[in-house]
């Protein structure tokens, strides 16, 4: 017998006897106030990341402009703003080890824990979201949900080749409990709070 | 040992990184203060002997930890700190317990219909362009994922930390295919190049300090063997490891959860490394144990509430990654190991422990593993769930596992899936004793123990005659290698009577006294 015709066999002898029904999952009071926005950005902030609301009128990426002008190489997967690396002409994800910023848009954000998702249609690398020194996301506040359990209603999850929430950069206290951002992944993840744009939207459609 | 010399909880500011609003932070497995061992150096007290299947001496390693007040004192502390945040975390939501209860009955149902899941997972994941491989044991795996290397020529493999490719003992098995294995998680990568074993299934050298990770460091990369600063030392990490990522044939992680209705395989991790180890290589794999099956995505909104809160007391990992298709021009493969799964499942009295998460708080909260560290245990898993796993991977090796515990049942009150862990060990104890793989000595104790225990006259007799069990049973008895409470600590003094002899005295004698007075005056009136 194969090893999965054994496994199969040998649950199939051994499952637990009775009748064990599987529960349903009640919709939880939300932890968080009605401030969606306010509970996000606290949240993301106690887990490491940064966040800045946009000024309308103003330089939308303002609170990252330092960063942006010293950076050699800026990764951009949003139409808010040109990088100077084309995600679209990377031939392997290694190639992206020298990018300094990478910008990309949120799916939605989660204020119960400061989370962002990304998919592999946000991304269009994957490996950007880790090789790069520092992780621009785009939020748009109105794409805030309230927990978790929200957002594993979402149909993102089982339709994406691969979904990933973020909060706050890569992140170890190996060390003796000391920690330290930028393990492997980015060292700091910044949300600005900025509404999607008619471009942006279709932007999005044409890459999802 | 001084007070100088004794580990310090280091008083802000600490060197832990800080938020945007300046305050220190203390997400992921960050301490709310960081331990600092102070010097001198301490030499880091090593795990268990191993010698084949001979019985593993966790007493003996124990006492060497024990014998090390640096390490021990600050392994508890950093431990016993997470416990703390645990509970902070857990206490902030109202619906705790019936998350807990939840969960429970999720991981019930799906096991009690293993098979089918199973096989949903497997037509889902094979529907979404992945190869699915089935692993009867460790062996089998460590086979099939070398095959898959073969077959791509692949060089060199970087994984994120996986318990299950720790119990196949995937990392010994690899040293001599030529190929090249590298841990990406910090801490499983100080274990790497310490040629040691992850002593704690979430922080796997929580028990060393930042002195012994810089002698690692200095003899395995070259970084100045005088600078312990943990900054210093995780950014050269950082610096030697990525161009083994960049660099790397192929891509391997463990699995938290697996989705049966989509065929997702969920990662949980701090540092990003399962993203990079999936989403860098051309050729991604992943190891799953059948146990992590859930049927749905949207149970993961139970357990993901549950596991990181249970073991750091963070809302969430930094990183929840759900890996489902193949990128365009890759390959991924999804290999279901059982190794033993299948059996347990089908012991009556330890089935539940396939419920497990593997979130580490039965360890942080253990009392015994606090003070005894991970690699006393001389298993893969440690801690009281340990105590109740290993044995069923090999009985005699493990036999003496379930008596290094107190009993005291904390691991049972802080398991986010509800395992009876104390009550098992309890049972293990019951089974190892009756297949006679505890030693003779201790089989005499407990038979002696349990004669006397069983008959309440008996051990009233025996407590009178010594006022104390403890005086009943011969030093040599309280005091032996078997008895790993013994060890380092005298036991207490017993009280002068017992409850008992003290009751009969002022309770019932009181209340007899009472009947007779008022006899008396019935018999007056």
């Amino acid at each position: 017998m194969s090893a999965r015709e054994t496994t199969l066999a040998t649950i199939r002898r051994n499952r637990p006897a009775g009748d064990h029904p599987l529960p349903e999952i009640p919709a939880f009071a939300p932890l968080v106030g009605d401030d969606l926005v306010a509970e996000f950005g606290e949240r993301l902030q106690r887990m490491g990341g940064r966040v800045a609301e946009v000024v309308p009128g103003q330089d939308p990426f303002a609170a990252v402009r330092e960063r942006l002008d010293g950076a050699a190489v800026i990764a951009s997967a949003v139409p808010e703003i040109a990088g100077n690396r084309d995600l679209a002409q990377v031939a392997l994800p290694a190639d992206l080890a020298d990018v300094d910023v990478a910008i990309v848009r949120a799916v939605f954000g989660v204020a119960e824990t400061g989370s962002v998702l990304f998919t592999q249609a946000e991304l269009q690398v994957n490996a950007v979201a880790y090789l790069a020194q520092h992780l621009v996301v785009l939020l748009d506040p109105a794409d805030i949900l309230v927990n978790i359990q929200a957002a594993y209603r979402r149909p993102d999850f089982a339709r994406a080749d691969y979904a990933v929430l973020h909060t706050g950069p890569s992140a170890t206290a190996d060390i003796e409990g000391v920690l330290i951002h930028g393990a492997q992944g980015v060292r700091s993840l910044t949300v600005l709070l900025l509404p999607r744009t008619e471009e942006g939207v279709g932007e999005r459609s044409a890459t999802s | 040992m001084s007070i100088e010399d004794q580990p310090r909880l280091s008083e802000p500011p600490a060197e832990s990184a800080r938020g945007q609003d300046g305050r220190p932070l203390q997400h992921a497995e960050a301490a709310t203060k960081p331990v600092a061992v102070k010097a001198p150096r301490e030499a880091q007290p090593r795990g268990a002997k191993i010698r084949g299947d001979r019985p593993i001496d966790q007493a003996e390693a124990a006492e060497r930890f024990l014998a090390a007040p640096l390490h021990q004192a600050a392994h508890d502390a950093r431990l016993w700190d997470l416990r703390t945040k645990r509970d902070t975390a857990a206490f902030g939501i109202p619906e705790w317990e019936e998350l807990r209860e939840l969960a429970s009955a999720i991981k019930t149902h799906t096991l009690s219909r293993l098979d089918h899941y199973l096989e949903q997972f497997e037509a889902a994941a094979k529907a979404n362009g992945v190869h699915v491989h089935w692993a009867a044991d460790g062996a089998d795996h460590n086979r099939i994922v070398h095959g898959i290397l073969k077959d791509h020529g692949a060089r060199s493999l970087i994984k994120s930390k996986s318990m299950l490719t720790e119990e196949c003992g995937f990392r010994h098995y690899m040293a001599t295919t030529g190929i090249e294995v590298i841990e990406t998680d910090l801490g499983e990568r100080i274990q790497q190049l310490d040629d040691e074993e992850p002593s704690h299934v979430v922080v796997p050298a929580v028990h060393k300090t930042r002195f012994d990770v810089a002698e690692v460091f200095a003899r395995t990369m070259g970084t100045d063997p005088e600078n312990d600063d943990a900054k210093y030392l995780a950014e050269s990490q950082r610096m030697h490891t990525r161009p083994l990522i960049l660099e790397a044939d192929a891509g391997l992680t463990g699995c938290n959860f697996a989705i049966a209705e989509t065929g997702t395989v969920v990662t949980c991790t701090n540092e990003g490394n399962a993203d990079l180890s999936g989403n860098v290589p051309k050729l991604q794999i992943h190891s799953i144990g059948i146990e992590k099956l859930i049927p749905r995505i949207e149970h993961l909104g139970v357990f993901l509430r549950l596991l990181s809160r249970s073991a750091l007391g963070s809302p969430i990992t930094q990183y929840t990654s759900h890996f489902r298709a193949p990128r365009k021009g890759t390959e991924m493969h999804m290999v279901l190991v059982d190794n033993g799964r299948s059996e347990r499942l089908g012991m009556e009295e330890f089935w539940t422990s396939l419920k497990c998460i593997r979130c580490g708080a039965c360890m942080n909260t253990c009392p015994v593993y606090r003070r005894s560290g991970g690699l006393s245990y001389g298993a893969t898993y440690s801690g009281p769930i340990g105590l109740i796993i290993d044995p069923t991977f090999n009985k005699r090796k493990y036999s003496t596992l379930p008596f290094s515990s107190t009993m005291n049942g904390s691991c049972t009150n802080v398991c986010p899936v509800k395992i009876n862990i104390h009550e098992q060990i309890f049972a293990w104890r019951k089974v190892l004793a009756e297949e006679h793989q505890i030693p003779l000595l201790k089989q005499g104790m407990m038979k002696a123990a349990g004669q006397v225990l069983s008959r309440p006259a008996a051990y009233r007799a025996a407590i009178g005659a010594a006022d104390s069990a403890l005086k009943v049973l011969p030093r040599f008895a309280v005091y032996n290698p078997l008895n790993t409470w013994g060890k380092a600590r005298e036991m207490p003094d017993s009280p002068g009577r017992s409850f008992h002899s003290w009751y009969k005295q002022n309770r019932m004698g009181k209340k007899a006294g009472a009947k007779t007075s008022a006899a008396k005056k019935d018999g007056a009136s």
